[in-house]
């Protein structure tokens, strides 16, 4: 049967992939954003996951205004990188995992988590980033990706408590499927920032070390947050950081925080990251 | 600066968050056609198109006057006051050339290096910052 062997959370700052990709890496701002990220590239090489199930927003790159799904489960066998206005990023395509999707998709409608199926999406930084400071630049990914898109844009998004219930209905998925793989769920976006407005550059240090800190425990403070608190204190895209309770409610109740890493700023943002695994 | 409360509404509970447009349902139905059009720019073929003659690409959208104004003068906070979003008008700045960062900055009222200077020191602290009657006390 597949296991689910390890959650990864971390933010999806779009700078962090331009500085990637324009070779960047070794100035010192950046050098102190991509130092924090050595640590999770050794755990995936000894990890080896079959499959990663990457839980990020669409930054209206495949979905405009025209339709605003909450939940967008990625079904296809490959996503293409978006261009999404200064051109592709050059990264490898993402190759799906079609009939772990399918198996997903069937399991968790079942459980009253009404998702939308999408066979065909673009994906942009908020997919891509998380990858490449994972796996840095490789030829191709070294694992099948299921995207699953959470709406952040469109207020409201669901609410932590949803993310994280989601996430147990995908835990019960994956571990219901016959194949004996080994799958790692990442919850991507975040931490405290905002982008837009003249409240722009709020970040909130104090505010993502509670959170942080409830995600290492039993994630009640966390899950319970409402989205005007998110929006108050850590900004109004801060609320992105109800995807890492996606990856959160997938793991264990108890679980082991084997690594965290934070630091201000990357470009608007506060970075942060955290690798768990399950603790019974 | 926030949406436009509609009467007989009670009022949203995140009104009272200061300096920040929360792009919700009321939004985004005001601020289709700027979103539309920003959606557009996803194609270089359309990015080469707007900049040749903006104001003649803009009339394909059903924008409102004081849309079209805002586009054009690149109001960056106004765009979001008439419902568009932010990662939509990133849209507009990535046509410009210019980064998340340098769209944020343009929408402080902050020169591009003293916003960069105050990320790099941490950011905008939440203290003072929570309220509309905080923000006004420190921002007079």
């Amino acid at each position: 049967m597949a296991k689910l062997v390890g959650g990864i959370c971390c933010s999806h700052v779009p700078a962090i992939g331009a500085a990637l990709d324009n070779g960047k890496t070794q100035e010192p701002y950046w050098t102190r954003v991509f130092s924090g990220f050595e640590k999770s590239k050794e755990w995936f090489r000894e990890m080896k996951p079959d499959v990663c199930i990457v839980v990020f927003n669409d930054h209206a790159t495949a979905f405009s205004m025209d339709i605003v799904p909450t939940f967008a489960l990625g079904c296809a066998a490959e996503f293409e990188p978006a261009d999404e206005g200064w051109g592709p990023r050059p990264v490898p395509v993402v190759q799906g995992h079609p009939e772990l999707a399918a198996h997903i998709a069937q399991s968790v409608i079942n459980d009253e988590f009404d998702l939308t199926i999408v066979n065909k999406m673009e994906v942009d930084h908020g997919l891509t980033v998380p990858l490449s400071l994972m796996f840095g630049q490789p030829d191709a990914w070294p694992c099948p990706v299921i995207p699953l898109a959470v709406n952040v844009v469109l207020f409201p998004p669901p609410s932590g408590k949803r993310c994280f219930n989601l996430g147990k209905a995908i835990r019960k998925a994956v571990e219901s499927y016959p194949e004996d793989l080994r799958v790692v769920i990442f919850g991507t976006g975040g931490m405290s920032h905002q982008i837009s407005g003249p409240r722009a550059g709020l970040i909130n240090s104090a505010f993502d070390k509670a959170f942080m800190d409830s995600l290492a425990g039993d994630a009640s403070y966390a899950k319970d947050l409402q989205h005007v608190t998110y929006m108050r204190e850590a900004g109004a895209e801060g609320i992105e950081m109800v995807m890492w309770l996606v990856a959160r409610g997938a793991m264990d109740a108890k679980v082991e925080e084997k690594y965290r890493f934070y630091t201000v700023p990357a470009s608007n943002t506060a970075v942060g990251h955290m690798i768990l695994e399950n603790a019974g | 600066m926030a949406s436009t409360a509609i009467p007989n509404t009670p009022q949203k509970e995140y009104a009272d968050i200061p300096g920040t447009f929360v792009f919700d349902a009321d939004q985004s139905a005001k601020g289709y056609a700027i979103n539309a059009f920003c959606m557009t720019l996803l194609k270089a073929p359309n990015r080469e198109a707007f900049k040749a003659n903006e104001a003649e690409y803009l009339k394909q959208f059903g924008l409102s006057e004081e849309q079209t104004e805002a586009i054009l003068k690149r109001q960056w906070n106004r765009m979001l006051e008439l419902g568009g979003n932010i990662y939509f008008t990133a849209k507009l700045g990535a046509t410009d050339g210019l980064s998340f960062q340098q769209v944020a900055a343009k929408m402080t009222g902050m020169t591009q290096e003293g916003y960069a200077e105050m990320m790099l020191k941490g950011g905008r602290s939440v203290e003072g910052n929570r309220t509309r009657t905080e923000w006004e006390k420190k921002n007079g």
